[in-house]
Protein backbone atom coordinates (compact mmCIF):
# COMPACT_ATOMS: atom_id res chain seq x y z
CA UNK A 1 0.00 0.00 0.00
CA UNK A 2 2.87 2.32 -0.69
CA UNK A 3 2.66 4.62 -3.94
CA UNK A 4 5.30 3.11 -6.89
CA UNK A 5 8.18 5.28 -8.23
CA UNK A 6 7.45 8.42 -9.92
CA UNK A 7 9.05 11.58 -11.20
CA UNK A 8 7.52 14.33 -9.79
CA UNK A 9 6.99 18.03 -11.21
CA UNK A 10 6.01 20.86 -10.27
CA UNK A 11 4.68 23.54 -13.17
CA UNK A 12 4.43 27.01 -12.55
CA UNK A 13 1.78 27.58 -15.53
CA UNK A 14 -1.09 25.97 -17.13
CA UNK A 15 0.95 26.29 -20.45
CA UNK A 16 4.19 24.26 -18.60
CA UNK A 17 1.69 21.69 -17.43
CA UNK A 18 0.55 20.69 -20.86
CA UNK A 19 4.49 21.14 -21.94
CA UNK A 20 5.46 18.88 -19.37
CA UNK A 21 2.24 16.18 -19.96
CA UNK A 22 3.42 16.54 -23.84
CA UNK A 23 6.90 15.75 -22.69
CA UNK A 24 5.86 12.89 -20.92
CA UNK A 25 3.53 11.79 -24.40
CA UNK A 26 0.81 10.07 -21.69
CA UNK A 27 3.12 8.34 -19.51
CA UNK A 28 2.67 11.30 -16.54
CA UNK A 29 -0.66 12.17 -14.70
CA UNK A 30 -1.66 15.99 -13.37
CA UNK A 31 -2.33 14.91 -9.28
CA UNK A 32 -4.71 18.08 -8.10
CA UNK A 33 -6.33 17.45 -4.78
CA UNK A 34 -4.93 13.64 -4.96
CA UNK A 35 -8.51 11.54 -3.29
CA UNK A 36 -9.13 9.24 -5.92
CA UNK A 37 -5.73 9.24 -7.95
CA UNK A 38 -3.42 8.59 -4.59
CA UNK A 39 -5.78 5.68 -3.42
CA UNK A 40 -4.96 4.39 -7.04
CA UNK A 41 -1.35 4.81 -6.21
CA UNK A 42 -1.51 3.34 -3.38
CA UNK A 43 -2.79 0.44 -4.25
CA UNK A 44 -0.54 0.12 -7.44
CA UNK A 45 -3.48 0.65 -9.47
CA UNK A 46 -2.30 3.68 -11.53
CA UNK A 47 1.98 3.47 -12.21
CA UNK A 48 2.30 7.14 -13.87
CA UNK A 49 6.18 7.86 -15.21
CA UNK A 50 5.61 11.15 -13.55
CA UNK A 51 2.88 13.25 -11.48
CA UNK A 52 2.47 16.52 -12.77
CA UNK A 53 1.39 18.44 -9.61
CA UNK A 54 -1.04 21.38 -10.22
CA UNK A 55 -1.35 22.05 -6.93
CA UNK A 56 -0.06 25.29 -6.69
CA UNK A 57 -1.22 27.10 -9.99
CA UNK A 58 -3.22 29.44 -7.73
CA UNK A 59 -4.64 31.42 -11.14
CA UNK A 60 -6.92 28.17 -11.44
CA UNK A 61 -8.58 28.67 -7.76
CA UNK A 62 -11.67 30.48 -7.95
CA UNK A 63 -15.24 31.09 -7.95
CA UNK A 64 -16.56 33.90 -9.81
CA UNK A 65 -19.33 35.06 -11.79
CA UNK A 66 -19.07 35.24 -15.76
CA UNK A 67 -21.21 35.93 -18.93
CA UNK A 68 -24.01 35.75 -16.08
CA UNK A 69 -22.87 32.43 -15.02
CA UNK A 70 -20.42 31.10 -12.69
CA UNK A 71 -16.44 30.36 -13.79
CA UNK A 72 -15.04 27.96 -11.19
CA UNK A 73 -11.31 27.03 -11.45
CA UNK A 74 -10.43 23.83 -11.70
CA UNK A 75 -8.36 23.38 -8.33
CA UNK A 76 -10.59 24.96 -6.65
CA UNK A 77 -11.40 23.00 -3.35
CA UNK A 78 -14.96 20.95 -3.11
CA UNK A 79 -14.64 22.53 0.29
CA UNK A 80 -14.07 26.34 -1.38
CA UNK A 81 -16.91 25.88 -3.83
CA UNK A 82 -19.56 24.22 -0.82
CA UNK A 83 -18.85 27.29 1.18
CA UNK A 84 -19.01 29.99 -1.53
CA UNK A 85 -21.33 32.73 -0.78
CA UNK A 86 -21.95 32.85 -4.61
CA UNK A 87 -22.96 29.48 -5.07
CA UNK A 88 -24.68 29.06 -1.86
CA UNK A 89 -26.82 32.30 -3.59
CA UNK A 90 -26.63 32.11 -7.22
CA UNK A 91 -26.49 27.97 -7.52
CA UNK A 92 -27.56 26.25 -4.57
CA UNK A 93 -28.26 23.26 -6.64
CA UNK A 94 -24.34 23.17 -6.63
CA UNK A 95 -24.10 23.99 -2.83
CA UNK A 96 -26.24 20.60 -2.16
CA UNK A 97 -24.80 18.22 -4.49
CA UNK A 98 -21.71 18.71 -2.58
CA UNK A 99 -23.03 17.92 0.95
CA UNK A 100 -23.13 14.32 -0.72
CA UNK A 101 -19.42 14.47 -2.11
CA UNK A 102 -17.53 12.01 0.45
CA UNK A 103 -16.56 13.84 3.73
CA UNK A 104 -15.59 17.64 5.01
CA UNK A 105 -11.96 16.00 5.05
CA UNK A 106 -12.16 14.93 1.99
CA UNK A 107 -13.92 18.13 0.24
CA UNK A 108 -10.95 20.42 2.36
CA UNK A 109 -8.46 18.86 -0.92
CA UNK A 110 -10.82 17.24 -3.37
CA UNK A 111 -10.85 19.77 -6.38
CA UNK A 112 -14.09 20.70 -8.38
CA UNK A 113 -12.12 20.51 -11.68
CA UNK A 114 -10.84 16.93 -10.03
CA UNK A 115 -13.28 15.19 -9.51
CA UNK A 116 -15.10 16.17 -13.41
CA UNK A 117 -11.66 15.26 -14.58
CA UNK A 118 -11.62 11.90 -12.42
CA UNK A 119 -15.45 10.87 -14.17
CA UNK A 120 -16.11 8.68 -11.32
CA UNK A 121 -19.97 7.41 -12.74
CA UNK A 122 -21.33 7.54 -8.79
CA UNK A 123 -19.77 11.22 -8.35
CA UNK A 124 -22.04 13.65 -8.09
CA UNK A 125 -19.90 16.97 -9.67
CA UNK A 126 -20.10 15.24 -13.40
CA UNK A 127 -23.94 14.93 -13.05
CA UNK A 128 -24.43 18.26 -12.04
CA UNK A 129 -22.20 19.40 -14.91
CA UNK A 130 -24.34 17.32 -17.45
CA UNK A 131 -27.85 19.26 -14.96
CA UNK A 132 -26.66 22.57 -15.70
CA UNK A 133 -25.05 21.90 -19.27
CA UNK A 134 -22.03 23.26 -18.01
CA UNK A 135 -19.00 24.26 -20.12
CA UNK A 136 -15.63 23.07 -19.85
CA UNK A 137 -12.76 24.94 -20.45
CA UNK A 138 -9.85 22.73 -21.60
CA UNK A 139 -5.64 23.69 -22.24
CA UNK A 140 -3.98 22.06 -24.80
CA UNK A 141 -0.37 21.74 -27.05
CA UNK A 142 -2.95 23.96 -29.53
CA UNK A 143 -4.47 26.15 -27.47
CA UNK A 144 -7.64 26.29 -25.65
CA UNK A 145 -11.15 24.15 -26.30
CA UNK A 146 -14.43 24.05 -24.93
CA UNK A 147 -16.37 21.34 -24.73
CA UNK A 148 -20.26 20.76 -23.54
CA UNK A 149 -20.89 18.28 -20.59
CA UNK A 150 -23.03 16.21 -22.93
CA UNK A 151 -19.65 15.79 -24.65
CA UNK A 152 -17.34 15.58 -22.36
CA UNK A 153 -17.95 12.19 -19.94
CA UNK A 154 -17.02 9.06 -22.33
CA UNK A 155 -17.38 6.06 -20.18
CA UNK A 156 -16.14 4.77 -16.95
CA UNK A 157 -13.50 7.44 -15.86
CA UNK A 158 -12.92 8.86 -19.30
CA UNK A 159 -13.70 11.75 -20.98
CA UNK A 160 -12.33 13.74 -24.01
CA UNK A 161 -9.17 14.79 -21.84
CA UNK A 162 -6.47 13.52 -24.73
CA UNK A 163 -3.80 12.30 -22.08
CA UNK A 164 -1.73 16.17 -23.27
CA UNK A 165 -4.73 18.10 -21.73
CA UNK A 166 -5.62 19.75 -18.78
CA UNK A 167 -9.28 20.86 -17.64
CA UNK A 168 -8.76 24.65 -16.52
CA UNK A 169 -11.95 25.89 -15.84
CA UNK A 170 -15.92 24.92 -15.81
CA UNK A 171 -18.81 27.46 -16.49
CA UNK A 172 -21.73 26.88 -15.27
CA UNK A 173 -25.25 28.99 -16.03
CA UNK A 174 -27.50 29.80 -13.49
CA UNK A 175 -31.11 28.39 -13.70
CA UNK A 176 -33.47 30.23 -15.40
CA UNK A 177 -36.90 32.18 -13.36
CA UNK A 178 -39.44 29.48 -12.00
CA UNK A 179 -36.83 26.89 -11.72
CA UNK A 180 -36.84 24.32 -9.30
CA UNK A 181 -34.25 21.54 -8.48
CA UNK A 182 -33.50 18.30 -6.27
CA UNK A 183 -30.81 16.42 -5.29
CA UNK A 184 -31.44 13.27 -4.71
CA UNK A 185 -29.08 10.18 -3.41
CA UNK A 186 -28.55 6.84 -1.98
CA UNK A 187 -25.76 5.02 -0.22
CA UNK A 188 -25.13 2.92 2.19
CA UNK A 189 -23.74 5.46 4.42
CA UNK A 190 -23.61 9.31 4.02
CA UNK A 191 -20.66 10.53 2.22
CA UNK A 192 -20.13 6.82 0.88
CA UNK A 193 -19.96 6.49 -2.99
CA UNK A 194 -23.50 6.99 -4.38
CA UNK A 195 -25.97 3.64 -5.28
CA UNK A 196 -27.60 5.81 -7.26
CA UNK A 197 -28.30 9.14 -7.13
CA UNK A 198 -31.14 11.70 -9.24
CA UNK A 199 -30.51 15.49 -9.98
CA UNK A 200 -33.62 17.19 -11.43
CA UNK A 201 -34.02 20.73 -12.95
CA UNK A 202 -37.74 21.98 -13.87
CA UNK A 203 -39.03 25.01 -15.15
CA UNK A 204 -42.43 26.29 -15.39
CA UNK A 205 -44.80 28.72 -17.29
CA UNK A 206 -47.04 31.27 -16.21
CA UNK A 207 -49.71 28.88 -16.33
CA UNK A 208 -48.28 26.32 -13.74
CA UNK A 209 -47.23 23.76 -16.37
CA UNK A 210 -43.66 22.40 -17.19
CA UNK A 211 -42.02 24.34 -20.17
CA UNK A 212 -38.28 22.47 -19.36
CA UNK A 213 -36.90 19.83 -17.26
CA UNK A 214 -33.46 18.13 -17.26
CA UNK A 215 -33.31 14.60 -15.39
CA UNK A 216 -29.96 13.44 -14.58
CA UNK A 217 -29.17 10.25 -13.41
CA UNK A 218 -25.92 9.11 -11.76
CA UNK A 219 -24.74 5.76 -10.14
CA UNK A 220 -26.20 3.61 -12.89
CA UNK A 221 -24.59 4.11 -16.08
CA UNK A 222 -20.85 4.19 -16.70
CA UNK A 223 -21.18 8.30 -17.14
CA UNK A 224 -23.76 10.39 -15.40
CA UNK A 225 -27.10 9.93 -18.18
CA UNK A 226 -30.10 12.34 -19.19
CA UNK A 227 -33.05 10.72 -18.83
CA UNK A 228 -34.82 12.17 -22.14
CA UNK A 229 -37.85 10.02 -21.89
CA UNK A 230 -38.53 10.74 -18.67
CA UNK A 231 -37.92 14.25 -19.58
CA UNK A 232 -40.39 14.22 -22.46
CA UNK A 233 -43.42 13.00 -19.86
CA UNK A 234 -42.57 16.31 -18.38
CA UNK A 235 -42.92 18.73 -20.86
CA UNK A 236 -46.28 20.80 -20.88
CA UNK A 237 -47.26 18.99 -18.02
CA UNK A 238 -49.29 19.84 -14.99
CA UNK A 239 -46.69 19.10 -11.98
CA UNK A 240 -48.68 16.49 -10.17
CA UNK A 241 -48.01 12.71 -8.94
CA UNK A 242 -49.07 10.91 -11.85
CA UNK A 243 -46.66 12.86 -14.03
CA UNK A 244 -43.65 12.02 -11.34
CA UNK A 245 -44.95 8.38 -11.38
CA UNK A 246 -44.74 7.95 -15.18
CA UNK A 247 -41.19 10.02 -15.44
CA UNK A 248 -40.32 7.37 -12.58
CA UNK A 249 -41.14 4.68 -14.63
CA UNK A 250 -39.16 6.16 -17.93
CA UNK A 251 -36.55 6.63 -16.17
CA UNK A 252 -35.95 3.24 -14.53
CA UNK A 253 -35.79 2.14 -18.48
CA UNK A 254 -33.21 4.23 -19.83
CA UNK A 255 -30.28 2.29 -18.63
CA UNK A 256 -30.63 -0.81 -20.05
CA UNK A 257 -28.25 -2.71 -17.54
CA UNK A 258 -27.44 -0.95 -14.83
CA UNK A 259 -24.36 -0.80 -12.86
CA UNK A 260 -24.39 -3.88 -10.70
CA UNK A 261 -21.85 -4.48 -8.36
CA UNK A 262 -21.40 -5.90 -4.71
CA UNK A 263 -23.08 -2.33 -3.36
CA UNK A 264 -26.27 -2.76 -5.18
CA UNK A 265 -27.73 -5.05 -7.83
CA UNK A 266 -28.52 -3.57 -11.48
CA UNK A 267 -32.04 -4.09 -10.76
CA UNK A 268 -32.23 -2.15 -7.29
CA UNK A 269 -29.91 0.64 -8.63
CA UNK A 270 -32.93 0.50 -11.59
CA UNK A 271 -35.70 0.71 -8.66
CA UNK A 272 -33.53 3.49 -6.99
CA UNK A 273 -33.53 5.37 -10.29
CA UNK A 274 -37.75 5.18 -10.53
CA UNK A 275 -38.28 5.81 -6.93
CA UNK A 276 -35.20 9.16 -7.44
CA UNK A 277 -36.79 10.46 -9.70
CA UNK A 278 -40.15 10.63 -8.60
CA UNK A 279 -39.03 12.37 -5.65
CA UNK A 280 -36.74 14.50 -6.99
CA UNK A 281 -39.25 15.85 -9.48
CA UNK A 282 -41.57 16.52 -6.70
CA UNK A 283 -39.36 18.69 -4.70
CA UNK A 284 -38.05 20.40 -8.01
CA UNK A 285 -41.92 21.64 -8.47
CA UNK A 286 -42.64 22.41 -5.25
CA UNK A 287 -39.12 24.77 -5.60
CA UNK A 288 -40.21 26.31 -8.99
CA UNK B 1 14.23 3.75 -12.13
CA UNK B 2 16.71 6.68 -11.08
CA UNK B 3 13.97 8.86 -9.20
CA UNK B 4 15.50 12.38 -7.85
CA UNK B 5 14.93 13.10 -4.26
CA UNK B 6 13.57 16.48 -3.48
CA UNK B 7 14.18 18.89 -0.84
CA UNK B 8 11.27 20.09 1.51
CA UNK B 9 11.05 22.64 4.47
CA UNK B 10 7.69 21.66 6.34
CA UNK B 11 7.04 23.30 9.83
CA UNK B 12 5.22 20.50 11.74
CA UNK B 13 3.36 21.98 15.20
CA UNK B 14 5.98 24.92 15.01
CA UNK B 15 9.01 23.41 14.52
CA UNK B 16 10.50 23.99 10.89
CA UNK B 17 11.92 20.68 9.20
CA UNK B 18 13.92 20.30 6.43
CA UNK B 19 14.11 16.78 4.78
CA UNK B 20 15.64 15.32 1.23
CA UNK B 21 13.15 12.51 0.68
CA UNK B 22 11.67 10.59 -2.30
CA UNK B 23 8.86 11.73 -4.22
CA UNK B 24 6.68 8.90 -3.49
CA UNK B 25 6.75 9.16 0.16
CA UNK B 26 3.16 10.05 1.79
CA UNK B 27 2.52 12.49 4.27
CA UNK B 28 1.44 10.31 7.18
CA UNK B 29 4.81 7.82 6.02
CA UNK B 30 7.08 11.00 6.53
CA UNK B 31 5.64 12.18 10.01
CA UNK B 32 5.60 8.51 11.43
CA UNK B 33 9.07 7.70 9.56
CA UNK B 34 11.17 10.27 9.02
CA UNK B 35 10.24 12.60 12.01
CA UNK B 36 8.96 10.21 14.82
CA UNK B 37 5.54 11.69 15.09
CA UNK B 38 3.86 8.64 15.80
CA UNK B 39 0.53 9.63 16.93
CA UNK B 40 -0.66 9.98 13.95
CA UNK B 41 -1.98 6.36 12.69
CA UNK B 42 -2.05 4.52 9.75
CA UNK B 43 -4.95 2.88 9.05
CA UNK B 44 -6.34 1.96 5.44
CA UNK B 45 -3.81 3.96 3.22
CA UNK B 46 -6.64 4.89 0.89
CA UNK B 47 -8.50 7.64 2.54
CA UNK B 48 -11.11 5.99 3.55
CA UNK B 49 -10.90 5.36 7.64
CA UNK B 50 -9.55 9.32 8.28
CA UNK B 51 -6.93 7.56 11.25
CA UNK B 52 -4.36 9.62 9.94
CA UNK B 53 -6.26 12.90 9.49
CA UNK B 54 -4.24 15.74 10.03
CA UNK B 55 -4.19 19.71 9.79
CA UNK B 56 -2.75 21.16 6.52
CA UNK B 57 -3.06 25.16 7.44
CA UNK B 58 -5.29 24.44 9.39
CA UNK B 59 -7.75 22.33 7.26
CA UNK B 60 -8.49 18.43 8.37
CA UNK B 61 -6.59 16.51 5.49
CA UNK B 62 -5.97 12.58 5.10
CA UNK B 63 -2.35 12.69 5.70
CA UNK B 64 -2.47 8.99 3.60
CA UNK B 65 -4.08 11.21 0.80
CA UNK B 66 -1.14 13.25 0.22
CA UNK B 67 2.96 13.00 -0.67
CA UNK B 68 5.23 14.81 1.60
CA UNK B 69 6.12 16.84 -1.07
CA UNK B 70 2.95 18.55 -2.00
CA UNK B 71 3.32 19.86 2.18
CA UNK B 72 6.52 21.96 0.86
CA UNK B 73 6.53 24.99 2.54
CA UNK B 74 3.44 24.69 4.17
CA UNK B 75 2.20 24.10 8.26
CA UNK B 76 0.57 20.84 9.51
CA UNK B 77 -0.72 20.29 12.74
CA UNK B 78 -0.59 16.57 14.63
CA UNK B 79 -1.81 14.94 17.28
CA UNK B 80 1.65 15.62 19.06
CA UNK B 81 0.92 19.78 18.87
CA UNK B 82 -2.55 20.01 20.84
CA UNK B 83 -0.11 19.17 24.20
CA UNK B 84 0.58 22.90 26.18
CA UNK B 85 3.04 22.65 29.14
CA UNK B 86 2.43 19.18 29.24
CA UNK B 87 -1.37 19.22 29.64
CA UNK B 88 -3.43 17.54 27.45
CA UNK B 89 -5.59 19.67 25.04
CA UNK B 90 -9.43 20.40 25.60
CA UNK B 91 -10.30 18.01 23.22
CA UNK B 92 -8.04 15.02 24.39
CA UNK B 93 -9.76 15.26 28.02
CA UNK B 94 -13.28 15.69 26.97
CA UNK B 95 -12.80 12.49 24.95
CA UNK B 96 -11.10 10.72 28.42
CA UNK B 97 -13.58 11.80 30.26
CA UNK B 98 -16.56 10.98 28.16
CA UNK B 99 -15.18 7.85 26.93
CA UNK B 100 -14.52 8.78 23.55
CA UNK B 101 -11.71 5.65 22.78
CA UNK B 102 -11.53 2.07 23.53
CA UNK B 103 -8.65 0.84 21.46
CA UNK B 104 -7.50 4.18 20.67
CA UNK B 105 -6.44 3.69 17.04
CA UNK B 106 -8.70 6.32 15.26
CA UNK B 107 -8.52 8.66 17.90
CA UNK B 108 -5.86 10.94 16.60
CA UNK B 109 -7.73 11.47 13.82
CA UNK B 110 -10.85 11.76 15.59
CA UNK B 111 -9.78 14.72 17.57
CA UNK B 112 -7.81 16.61 14.25
CA UNK B 113 -11.43 16.43 12.36
CA UNK B 114 -12.90 17.76 15.91
CA UNK B 115 -10.12 20.43 16.19
CA UNK B 116 -10.72 21.77 12.65
CA UNK B 117 -14.57 21.93 13.57
CA UNK B 118 -14.56 23.84 16.51
CA UNK B 119 -12.10 26.00 15.27
CA UNK B 120 -14.59 27.00 12.83
CA UNK B 121 -17.57 25.98 14.95
CA UNK B 122 -17.67 26.72 18.43
CA UNK B 123 -20.86 25.46 19.27
CA UNK B 124 -21.80 22.81 16.53
CA UNK B 125 -25.22 21.30 15.92
CA UNK B 126 -25.47 17.86 16.15
CA UNK B 127 -26.02 17.46 12.27
CA UNK B 128 -22.50 19.53 11.92
CA UNK B 129 -20.61 17.34 14.19
CA UNK B 130 -22.01 14.13 12.71
CA UNK B 131 -21.21 15.49 9.21
CA UNK B 132 -17.63 15.85 10.44
CA UNK B 133 -17.22 12.46 12.19
CA UNK B 134 -18.60 10.76 8.98
CA UNK B 135 -15.30 10.81 8.23
CA UNK B 136 -13.51 9.03 10.34
CA UNK B 137 -14.21 5.53 11.31
CA UNK B 138 -13.94 3.82 14.81
CA UNK B 139 -15.32 0.05 15.22
CA UNK B 140 -14.98 0.33 18.65
CA UNK B 141 -17.60 2.86 20.61
CA UNK B 142 -20.53 2.65 18.48
CA UNK B 143 -19.97 6.64 17.53
CA UNK B 144 -22.32 7.81 20.31
CA UNK B 145 -19.60 8.42 23.05
CA UNK B 146 -17.86 10.49 20.55
CA UNK B 147 -20.28 12.44 19.69
CA UNK B 148 -20.69 13.34 23.40
CA UNK B 149 -17.15 13.97 23.69
CA UNK B 150 -17.48 16.87 21.06
CA UNK B 151 -19.89 18.25 22.74
CA UNK B 152 -17.78 18.14 26.15
CA UNK B 153 -14.86 19.78 23.86
CA UNK B 154 -17.39 22.49 22.88
CA UNK B 155 -18.44 23.15 26.61
CA UNK B 156 -14.37 23.14 28.01
CA UNK B 157 -13.17 25.22 24.57
CA UNK B 158 -16.05 27.65 24.98
CA UNK B 159 -15.05 28.08 28.73
CA UNK B 160 -11.32 28.56 27.65
CA UNK B 161 -11.69 30.74 24.71
CA UNK B 162 -10.92 28.53 21.71
CA UNK B 163 -8.83 25.44 20.16
CA UNK B 164 -5.74 27.52 20.51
Amino acid sequence: MKPPPFDYLVPGSVREAVSLLKQHDGEAKLIAGGQSLMPLLNMRLARPAALIDVNRLKDLDYVREADGGLAIGAITRQRTVEKSDLVKNRLPLLHAALQYVSHPQIRNRGTFGGSLAHADPSAECPAVALALDAEFRIAGPEGERKVKAGDFFLTYLTTVLEPTEMLTEVRLPLLPARTGWSVQEVSRRHGDFAMAGVIAVMTLDGSGKCSAARIVLFGVAPTPIRAHAAEQVLAGAKPGEAVFEQAGKKASGVVEEPLSDIHASGEFRRHLAEVLTRRALAEASSRA
Amino acid sequence: MEIKKRQIRVTVNGVLHEALIEPRLTLVDFLRGELGLCGTHVGCEHGVCGACTVLLEGKAVRSCLMLAVQADGQSLLTVEGLIANGQLHPIQKAFMEARGLQCGFCTPGFIMSTYELLTEKPNPTDEEVRDVLGGNLCRCTGYQSILESVRLAATKLQSAGGTK
